[in-house]
């Protein structure tokens, strides 16, 4: 029952990856990019603890934290690049 | 019993992340797309990361709180983000669907979108 059930997710959390790349690509404005950018860290996260699940490793857990981290890192750089024209004054 | 409970988490979590995206995708001006995506990191990664420290301490005989970080991490960062986003989009004058609202003076109103 697990293992069915992780299947669908990950059949939804795959789904959700193509939906956010195809804003990602089609976004009329950086914004909407840079927010597909997000939206694609936060599905990353999800794939990764449910290939923890799945190998039952808890190795994916640092992955997973290293991936928050530098998504928001990335996300607040990006913004800041639209909003001030550089990143660091 | 703990495997029923481990199958909805999952299945869930992935529904409100697969939701986030689908919102991401269909909903049709920037201010209304920021809110999909919050769906996806604090019910859906919130709900399998759940689902994950549930499965590790069952697993491991001891309790497991690797996830908690992860947990707390996106729970802190995601509404510094979303503001930063909303701000960008405002220095931009991204076009909204909403009407702009009235002045409370009578002097004739630039539209500002």
């Amino acid at each position: 029952m697990l293992s069915t059930a992780i299947q669908i997710a990950f059949a939804l959390v795959s789904l959700a990856f193509l939906l956010s790349f195809w804003r990602l690509l089609k976004g009329p404005d950086a914004p909407d990019r840079i927010l597909a950018l997000d939206t694609l860290y936060v599905n990353t996260i999800a794939l990764l603890v449910l290939l923890g699940i799945y190998r039952g490793s808890a190795i994916y857990f640092e992955a997973a934290l290293l991936i928050a981290m530098m998504g928001f890192v990335g996300t607040v750089a990006l913004c800041k690049y639209l909003l001030h024209g550089d990143i660091i004054e | 019993m703990i495997d029923l409970l481990l199958s909805l988490l999952i299945v869930t979590g992935a529904m409100f992340t697969f939701i986030g995206s689908l919102g991401l995708a269909r909903l049709r001006d920037f201010y209304t797309r920021l809110h999909g995506p919050t769906k996806a990191s604090t019910l859906g990664v919130g709900c399998l990361l759940i689902a994950s420290a549930v499965y590790f301490s069952v697993q491991d005989e001891g309790v497991s709180l690797h996830e908690v970080l992860v947990t707390l991490f996106l729970f802190i960062t995601a509404p510094v983000s979303a503001h930063l986003l909303g701000k960008a989009a405002l220095h931009l004058k991204l076009k909204s669907l909403a009407p702009v609202p009235a002045r409370d003076n009578d002097a004739p109103s630039d539209p500002v979108c």
